[in-house]
C-alpha cells in the first residue's frame, strides 16, 4: 500500500531532497510545542528510527543585521534584546562591549561589576527557562512551574533596575545608564540565598528520576571533536568534555577577577548537558556573590561622546552568552551608523548539530535533543 | 591594552582644546591629514552607498548620513592598523608572496587579507598546520563602489590550543565564486548558506548551496548595499501571503 508514502509532486524542488522508497517523511513544526518557537524539522524515518533530518528556519527572520546598518550605534542596542529574548541582558552586553572596543573605551569598574551581576542573573534565568521547557517536553511538568516561579524573582530585580523584565536594554555604550537602586545588593544576595536550595529542588526532581535518566542518558551524543568541527559552543561543548568558556579563555568585563569553575561533562549526552547547566547555575551564584561583595564605588559611564562615531575599522568581539559564543562583527566607516553589523548567534550554529545528534536515534529523542540544544528561534533567524 | 589606548578612545580633547565639548569638536576639526590615508586604505564608500535609493523611500534615514557626512572622516586620529609580524606571517609571505596582501593588527585583533585564488589553501593550512580548528564565523561585507572587488568575505577563526583568534579576509568581485570551506570545518555549511542568502556569493563544492533564512523563491539578496531597507520581493509577498505589501 502507498498510504504511508508522501506525495512529493507538489513539493517542487524540495521533494528531491527528501525521499527514498522505504522512508517515511514526517514534518515537525513550524507550529509544534516542542520546537521552542517556529522551527520546522523534516524527519526521514525508517519506522521510528531517524535516517536524517533537515531544518527549515527563517520563519522569524526580521533582518536584524540590515536594521543595524540603518540605525545609529545607540539606536541599534535595543534590537539586540529581541534576538535571544530569554537572555536579553547578555545580548545587550555583548553589543555594548563590541562598540566600546571599536571606540577604544572601557566601561568603568562599577559598571563592569553591575554588568556581571546582571548577566549572571540572566544566565540563571535563561537556564531556568531551558530546564522548565526541556523537562516539559520530556514529560515532567513540575519543573516548569518551579523554574518559572523562581525566575520571577530575577525578573523583579531587572524590573526594579531598569523598568523592563524581558527586553531590558539594561546597559549603554560606555557603561550603564542606571545606578543600582537602593537595597540592590541586599536584594541580589537575598535572591542568591533563596534560589540556591531551589536549584537543589530541581535536581531532586530530575537527577535521579528514572524516567528522566532513561530519556536523557546516551541520547544525542556529540563528542568534543564533532563539537569543534561543527562550531558548537556553550554548555553543549562543555558537556562533551571541552573545558572552554570565554569568561575564562578571553575574559571580558570583570570576569578575570572572580573565582569560579567551568563545569564539564564526560559523555556529551543530553544528561550531561543537563548536569552542566545545573552546575553552571551554582557557579553563576558564586560569581554574583563575589561581584556584589566587591562592587566598587565610582562612575558608571565612561567618557563617551553623545554622538557615537567610531573610527574607521573592523572589530570582532564575542562573549559567553548562556547558549554559547555570541559574537558581534562590526565594521565602521566613521559615520554614526555601522557599515556592517554581523551577529554570530550561538543558537544558529548549535542547531546545525541537530542532524548529527539524532541520526540513528528514535523519533521521540528529537524532542529531547531540540530541548537540550537550548535554541531560541529569535536568535536563529534574527 | 586599555590603559595605553584609552586616550585615543576619547579623541575630542586631544585634538583641540580639552575644555571643548565632544560634540562641538566633531564639527570643528574638518579635515586631518591622515584622513585621506585611512579612508583610502579601507575604501569605504560610506554613506554614499545608501542614499541613491533611500531618498525616495525612507524619510528619516537620508537625513542622518547627509548631516554627518562632512564630519565623518574627522576621526582617524584613533588607532590605526599596524603590521602583524610573527613567525606565521613571515612564513606565509615567503611562501605566497603577493598572495598575502596584508597582515595587520587592529585594536589587538589580527587579520590577514589574502588573494581569493589561494584562499582555500590558506584556510586548510590555518586549520591543519596552525591549529585554528574552530571556524567561528563566515560573513561578508558589500562595498558597491569598489571596482572588481565588491565583496569582502571574512572568516573568523579560533584556535583552542593557542587561545587566539585571527580573521582571514578576501576580496571578490560580484558574481565570482569562492571554494567552500565545508570539507575543512563542517560548521561552514550553514554559515556559507547564509552568506549566499544575504549577499548572493556562491561557494563552489558546497553540498547544499541554497537559501537558508529567506524563502527559496525569494528574489534579491538583502544585505547588499543596493537593497534598500524597505525593499522586498513584492511578487513573492503577493503570491504567498496574499497581501499587497509586507510593510
Amino acid at each position: 500500500m502507498t498510504t504511508n508514502r508522501v506525495n512529493t509532486d507538489d513539493w517542487g524542488d524540495r521533494g528531491t531532497t527528501v525521499l527514498d522508497a522505504n522512508e517515511l517523511v514526517l514534518n515537525m513544526g513550524p507550529q509544534h510545542p516542542s520546537t521552542h518557537g517556529v522551527l520546522r524539522v523534516i524527519l526521514k524515518l525508517d519506522g521510528e528510527k531517524i535516517n536524517g533530518t533537515e531544518c527549515v528556519i527563517g520563519y522569524l527572520h526580521r533582518g536584524v543585521e540590515k536594521i543595524g546598518e540603518n540605525r545609529t550605534y545607540t539606536q541599534f542596542a535595543p534590537y539586540t534584546d529581541r534576538m535571544d529574548y530569554v537572555a536579553a541582558v547578555s545580548n545587550g552586553m555583548g553589543y555594548c562591549e563590541a562598540v566600546e572596543k571599536l571606540l577604544n573605551v572601557e566601561a568603568p569598574p562599577r559598571a563592569q561589576y553591575i554588568r556581571v551581576i546582571m548577566a549572571e542573573l540572566q544566565r540563571i534565568a535563561s537556564h531556568q527557562v531551558w530546564l522548565g521547557t526541556h523537562a516539559l517536553d520530556i514529560g515532567a511538568m513540575t519543573p516548569l512551574f518551579y523554574t518559572f516561579r523562581d525566575r520571577e524573582e530575577i525578573l523583579k530585580i531587572f524590573e526594579k533596575y531598569c523598568g523592563a523584565r524581558l527586553t531590558t536594554h539594561a546597559f549603554r555604550i560606555g557603561g550603564c545608564q542606571y545606578e543600582t537602586y537602593e537595597g540592590f545588593e541586599k536584594e541580589v544576595l537575598k535572591f542568591c540565598d533563596f534560589v540556591e536550595p531551589k536549584i537543589g529542588e530541581y535536581e531532586a526532581l530530575l537527577t535521579t528520576n528514572r524516567i528522566w535518566v532513561e530519556r536523557t542518558k546516551g541520547i544525542g551524543i556529540l563528542n568534543g571533536a564533532d563539537c569543534k568541527a561543527l562550531g558548537v559552543t556553550g554548555p553543549v561543548l562543555r558537556a562533551s568534555g571541552v573545558k572552554w568558556d570565554l569568561r575564562k579563555a578571553q575574559p571580558y568585563e570583570a570576569y578575570a577577577k572572580f573565582d569560579f569553575e567551568i563545569p564539564v561533562g564526560d559523555h556529551g549526552d543530553t544528561y550531561d548537558r543537563y548536569l552542566v547547566r545545573i552546575r553552571e547555575m551554582y557557579q553563576s551564584l558564586r560569581i554574583i556573590r563575589q561581584a556584589v561583595e566587591g562592587l566598587p564605588e565610582g562612575p558608571i559611564m565612561a567618557k563617551v561622546p553623545k554622538i557615537i562615531k567610531p573610527p574607521v575599522g573592523e572589530i570582532y568581539h564575542s562573549i559567553e552568552a548562556p547558549k554559547g559564543e555570541l559574537g558581534y562583527f562590526l565594521v565602521s566607516d566613521g559615520s554614526t551608523q555601522p557599515y556592517r553589523t554581523r551577529i554570530r548567534p550561538p543558537s544558529f550554529v548549535n542547531l546545525q548539530a541537530l542532524d548529527k545528534m539524532v541520526r540513528g536515534m528514535l523519533m521521540a529523542d528529537v524532542v529531547a535533543v531540540i530541548g537540550t540544544l537550548d535554541i531560541v528561534l529569535g536568535e536563529v533567524d534574527r | 591594552m586599555p590603559d595605553e589606548t584609552k586616550p585615543n578612545g576619547t579623541p575630542p580633547p586631544e585634538g583641540t582644546q580639552s575644555t571643548e565639548k565632544p560634540a562641538a569638536e566633531v564639527k570643528s576639526s574638518e579635515v586631518k591629514p591622515s584622513e585621506v590615508k585611512a579612508a583610502a586604505e579601507s575604501k569605504l564608500p560610506s554613506p554614499a552607498a545608501t542614499p541613491p535609493k533611500s531618498e525616495a523611500t525612507a524619510a528619516a534615514k537620508p537625513a542622518a548620513p547627509t548631516a554627518v557626512k562632512p564630519a565623518a572622516p574627522a576621526k582617524p586620529a584613533g588607532p590605526v592598523p599596524v603590521p602583524w609580524e610573527t613567525e606565521l606571517t613571515r612564513q606565509l609571505k615567503q611562501r605566497y608572496g603577493s598572495g598575502i596582501r596584508e597582515a595587520s593588527t587592529y585594536l589587538g585583533q589580527n587579520y590577514l587579507v589574502v588573494d581569493p585564488a589561494i584562499l582555500s589553501e590558506i584556510l586548510l593550512l590555518m586549520c591543519q598546520d596552525e591549529g585554528f580548528d574552530y571556524c567561528v564565523d563566515i560573513t561578508a561585507v558589500h562595498y558597491p563602489k569598489r571596482e572588481k572587488a565588491e565583496f569582502d568575505v571574512i572568516y573568523v577563526l579560533y584556535s583552542f590550543a593557542q587561545n587566539t583568534r585571527v580573521r582571514v579576509k578576501t576580496q571578490i568581485a560580484d558574481g565570482a565564486t569562492l571554494p567552500t570551506a565545508v570539507p575543512i570545518w563542517e560548521t561552514a555549511n550553514w554559515l556559507e548558506r547564509e552568506v549566499f542568502d544575504m549577499f548572493g556569493i556562491r561557494f563552489t563544492g558546497h553540498p547544499d548551496m541554497k537559501r537558508i533564512l529567506l524563502p527559496e523563491e525569494w528574489k534579491g539578496h538583502p544585505l547588499r548595499k543596493d537593497y534598500d531597507i524597505l525593499k522586498q520581493d513584492t511578487e513573492w509577498v503577493k503570491i504567498n501571503l496574499g497581501i499587497e505589501s509586507g510593510q
